[in-house]
């Protein structure tokens, strides 16, 4: 268990958190046993091979999927087990996703994706600015297939922020970029962190990236291996792919 | 408007071609659904003011003479309300240009006060004056046949006598809205005609002065119909009464009555199959979108989108594709009603139509159209709402090919690559190909349901024309005669043969159940006019007993061996309680039959006959014609080529405008199913066939792969659809079948044939035309789409 202060100002917390997967008569470990804190306004990278559960712990962060054993807080509320109901309207509150492939609505402009999420969030800015901050104010009208890799990202960062998320929870958002339009993603990502104080985790594979972050977690076979904090936080635009 | 809806939209821009082809398979139904029921209505409204405007009468009875004084007897019974006697009889015309004699009702006008009952309405021209005997009103289409304008003339023949008759007008009548010469089977407005004559003349051509020998009236409200007919029969029944009998009995009103019934049949039987349809293409349209869309489906749920906003979500795609049916199908009712309101309208005569507004038809097409495509789509939404949404954002597991049996059977086949592919596919998709398969079955159910009633019809008209009935001509007499009024016949010019029948009323009797009826008497070596079953072809009569149609029986409650009393309603008047020896299928069947020798032994009779078949040279025909006008005995006369002529113009007609409708409805449903499965199949495989073409397979032979699947789909669903048709087809029976009418199912190889080339071909064109788009697929991108 950690300092009394730290847990205080923790945004999400999980203890003793697994997960198994059964297919048929396989059973597979994907987390075993992970307590993990994030804090207010905290930049955190989550580090790990392929397979190693980061996906999962995100998921479960995130109130997408629920945890075999172990509880899940969001600020002072359970969510552990909680219904469907719960989960969603805790979602629907309090998190932004950013995913790999961008999960934007082809049909819908990148405007019309972002008004997605404004229409059913409490105090959410306008589909505009989210697109603004998110760098892509020349392009609202848009449809997804009409825009690049990045920038399809950046309509799915703006779609997170819009709501104004106390949590941004990204899953390699560049993993499939090259590196000029992932840093560009990086860039707005921090920005967000910084003029909004959002608290995020950002998956990756690329170790590199973790130089952007206050804190650094490595995961490996569905456990918590490296937990520290990282002194020397840099700009994106200094990482190297 | 908001982004989701947005998404629908677009969404539904992209499928409008499968969306159209189920919306449309969903207007046939609310179609017929709101043209059967609104035509239904209308005509029975129309009906209903018509008889109270022209206050047609309850009960109806006949006598051979009856005093006028009897009249205040009749109105004073316990609940009749209005009293009417009147004279009436048939009586032969001789219409200038007109070589054949024509048949009339010759009613009379009530003398002073004019008509309180069954009032004719008057179309053109005037009332006779009561003082000129000569002055008749004739009915409209009758004079309109043949150009009898007010103030032209024309001789009828009363009882012998020759008589010079003056139109003064045209009139309509609610007592004879469908009207048929006796012994016809349909209203020829040429060869039969109504005549409203002054009473006074009718009287004196009759012999009946101070006598009438037809009643009708009304009754009060609340009336007890049977006891007021019992107490009319007790009245009538020393002066001959044939029967009173309320509206059920009136000929004009029975056949309206079935008419009506057939389509309240019509709008009951068929929909139930297009929404059925429509549903399930909605399933299976939806659910390949909700496949397809699976990434979107985790998206909204990531975002906090609710289960129940996301099927909303789809459920709405779902209501507007049925909002698109029910528009279109309220629309096509709509006009498909004006059209059988005209046609029934003109038919009938009505001299107005109501056009009834029903909003309860509205409602319920509605509620039924979108509740089968919100079930069609529940399936495919339920499958959505169970996608955890963590795992939505992943790509769906490719499908699995498991090597069952079936594959092993296919692979002993040995089948070509290309044909390996097809096969696959259905085994791969059942649920999909099981859809394909009853949409285009049901399709060919439909046609065969529609197109065996050319089957049934012909049936019908060979068993009265071809086999029943093969004089040329019969000649109804005035009175019953010995059977040396044969040779008298035989005299006549251009007869080659004669042979005698006799027929009277009567009324058959079962403990409380009654019909009234006409007992045919037929005598042995008949060959002209024969008793013939439907099924089993000419029926020899039993040396015993009465052989009844299947209808009657039923409506009589009996089988071969019970025993029913046989009032006859005229001359001899006997009553007799004869065994029912055999019961016949026939569909136009309404009379009981029965040998001449048990008759007539039962009477206690020397044999007599009251009818007369000929079979006439052709040529001489015009001579008997003439003949006959001057030949008082004779009543009437049916020429037989012109009552089937007639018939099968009345009866083709509206088989070919049904056929053409329900061809249209088949062909629809064909294209809407096999449109939506290749349009499936194609999206789903586009990279498959987009390999193959990168493989070097020629258009043909990828386009062979798509279209191949559908045609094999579309045969294999031949035989199903035979079946289903079979079954459709006795439904229809079932709906349209009235005490009337009773269709015979036998179904042609040629129906089965016609019905699967015309749905086999429409999927063909179906799947062509989605064949079409594969020539479209751009290969780079096709191969591209599938990371
Ligand atoms: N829905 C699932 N069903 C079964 N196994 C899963 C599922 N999701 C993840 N796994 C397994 O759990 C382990 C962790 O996966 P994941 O969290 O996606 O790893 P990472 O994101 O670190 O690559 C892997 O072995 C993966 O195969
Ligand atoms: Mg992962």
């Amino acid at each position: 268990m950690r300092d009394e202060s730290i847990t205080r100002s923790a945004v999400l917390r999980v203890e003793g958190v697994t997960r198994v997967f059964r297919t048929g008569t396989v059973e597979v470990h994907a987390l075993r046993g992970v307590d993990l804190a994030l804090h207010e306004g905290e930049m955190m990278v989550l580090l790990g091979a392929s397979g190693s559960g980061k996906s999962t712990l995100l998921n479960i962060l995130g109130g997408l999927d629920q945890p075999t054993q172990g509880r899940v807080f969001f600020r002072d509320q359970d969510l552990t087990r909680v219904s469907d109901t719960r989960l969603t309207a805790f979602r629907r509150d309090h998190v932004g996703f950013v995913f790999q492939f961008y999960n934007l609505v082809p049909s819908l402009t990148a405007r019309e994706n972002v008004a997605l999420v404004t229409e059913i969030a409490k105090n959410p800015m306008s589909p505009e600015e989210a697109l603004e901050r998110a760098g892509l104010a020349h392009r609202m009208d848009h449809f997804p297939a009409e825009l690049s890799g990045g920038e399809q990202q950046r309509v799915a960062i703006a779609r997170a922020i819009a709501k104004r998320p106390e949590l941004l929870l990204c899953d390699e958002p560049t993993g499939a970029l090259d590196s000029k339009t992932g840093i560009k993603v990086l860039e707005a990502l921090d920005e967000v962190n910084r003029d909004l104080g959002t608290a995020t985790i950002l998956i990756t594979h690329n170790a590199d990236i973790q130089r952007i972050a206050e804190r650094v977690v490595v995961l490996a076979d569905g456990k918590v291996v490296r937990d520290e904090p990282n002194p020397e936080r840099i700009a994106p635009s200094e990482v190297s792919w | 408007m908001r982004a989701l809806d947005r998404k629908l939209l677009r969404d539904l821009r992209l499928i409008w071609a499968q969306a159209l082809a189920i919306a449309l398979v969903l207007a046939c139904g609310i179609m017929l659904m709101v043209a059967a029921q609104g035509t239904q209505r209308s005509l029975e409204q129309t009906r209903a003011a018509y008889y109270e405007r022209f206050r047609f009468a309850d009960v109806f009875a006949q006598a051979t003479r009856a005093p006028r004084a009897l009249l205040p007897e009749i109105a004073a019974i316990d609940g009749v309300a209005l009293a009417e006697g009147r004279i009436a009889f048939h009586a032969v015309l001789d219409i200038a240009g007109m070589e054949e004699p024509a048949t009339a009702r010759v009613v009379s006008l009530p003398a002073e006060g004019g008509a309180i009952l069954n009032l004719p309405l008057l179309r053109t021209g005037r009332m006779p004056d009561p003082v000129r005997p000569e002055e008749v009103l004739i009915n409209e289409p009758f004079g309109e046949a043949h150009d009898l304008v007010p103030g032209s003339s024309f001789r009828g023949i009363f009882d012998g006598q020759l008589r010079e008759l003056t139109v003064t007008g045209w009139a309509l009548s609610p007592e004879f809205i469908y009207t048929m010469a006796p012994g016809t089977f349909m209203p020829d407005d040429r060869r039969f005609g109504l005549i409203w004559m002054n009473e006074a003349a009718a009287a004196s051509a009759k012999g009946m002065d101070g006598a009438m020998n037809d009643v009708a009236l009304t009754l009060t409200r609340g009336a007890d119909e049977r006891a007021v007919i019992d107490a009319l029969d007790r009245l009538l029944d020393p002066y001959g009464g044939t029967g009173a009998f309320g509206r059920d009995r009136q000929e004009s009103h029975a056949f309206l009555d079935s008419e009506l019934e057939q389509l309240a049949g019509l709008a009951l039987f068929m929909p139930p199959v297009f929404l059925i349809v429509a549903a399930f293409l909605v399933n299976m349209v939806l659910g390949r979108l909700i496949g397809i869309e699976r990434p979107q489906i985790g998206l909204m749920r990531a975002v906090g989108y609710t289960r129940a906003e996301v099927a909303v979500h789809y459920l709405k795609l779902a209501a507007l594709i049925g909002v698109m049916g029910l528009v279109l199908g309220w629309g096509a009712g709509w006009w498909l009603r004006n059209g059988m309101l005209a046609l029934y309208g003109d038919f009938f005569r009505f001299p107005f139509v109501l056009r009834d507004f029903n909003i309860a038809a509205v409602v319920i097409s509605a509620v039924l159209g979108l509740a089968a495509v919100l079930l069609g789509a529940m399936r495919a939404v339920l499958a959505a709402l169970r996608l955890p949404p963590a795992e939505a954002m992943s790509p769906p597991a490719p499908p699995v090919f498991t090597r069952g049996w079936l594959d092993r059977l296919i692979y002993g086949l040995r089948l070509r690559q290309t044909s390996m592919m097809i096969l696959r596919s259905i085994l791969r998709w059942p649920a999909r190909a099981a859809i394909t398969l009853f949409g285009v079955s049901a399709s060919i159910a439909v046609l065969v349901a529609s197109y065996f009633f050319f089957d049934a019809m012909e049936v019908m008209t060979d068993s009265v024309f071809g086999q029943g009935n093969r004089q040329q001509v019969t000649l109804t007499l005035n009175q019953a005669q010995t059977l040396s009024v044969l040779d008298d016949a035989l005299a006549l010019p251009g007869v080659r043969k004669v042979e005698g029948a006799y027929a009277v009323p009567v009324r058959l009797v079962n403990g409380h159940r009654d019909r009234l009826s006409a007992l045919q008497g037929h005598f042995a070596g008949a060959e002209l006019s024969r008793l013939m079953d439907d099924e089993r072809g000419a029926v020899a009569l039993p040396a015993e007993g009465l052989v009844l149609p299947a209808l009657l029986a039923r409506a009589l409650d009996v089988g071969p061996g019970d025993r029913l009393r046989v009032e006859l309603l005229a001359a001899p008047r006997e009553v007799l309680d004869l065994p029912v020896a055999a019961v016949i299928h026939q569909s136009l069947g309404q009379e009981a039959h029965i040998g001449a020798p048990a008759l007539f032994s039962a009477l206690r009779l020397a044999p007599q006959v009251n009818q007369i078949h000929l079979l006439v040279d052709t040529d001489a025909m015009s001579a008997l014609h003439a003949q006959i006008k001057r030949t008082p005995a004779v009543a009437s006369l049916t020429d037989w080529s012109e009552v089937r002529r007639q018939f099968d113009e009345s009866l083709g007609e509206n088989l070919l405008t049904m056929v053409a409708i329900y061809t249209v409805i088949g062909v629809l449903i064909a294209i809407g199913v096999v449109y939506n499965a290749a349009r499936i199949q194609l999206a789903e495989r586009s990279h498959e066939l987009a390999s193959l073409r990168v493989m070097g397979f020629t258009r043909g032979e990828v386009g062979f792969v798509l279209v191949g699947e559908m045609m094999l789909l579309s045969l294999l669903a031949v035989p199903i659809g035979w079946f289903l048709g079979g079954w459709f087809a006795a439904g229809m029976i079932e709906a349209v079948s009235t005490d009337v009418v009773q269709i015979p199912l036998l179904i042609s190889r040629r129906t089965y044939a016609a019905a699967a080339a015309v749905v086999v071909l429409a999927s063909l064109v179906a799947a062509l035309m989605v064949r079409r788009r594969l020539d479209r697929v751009e290969l780079a991108t096709a191969l591209k789409a599938r990371q």
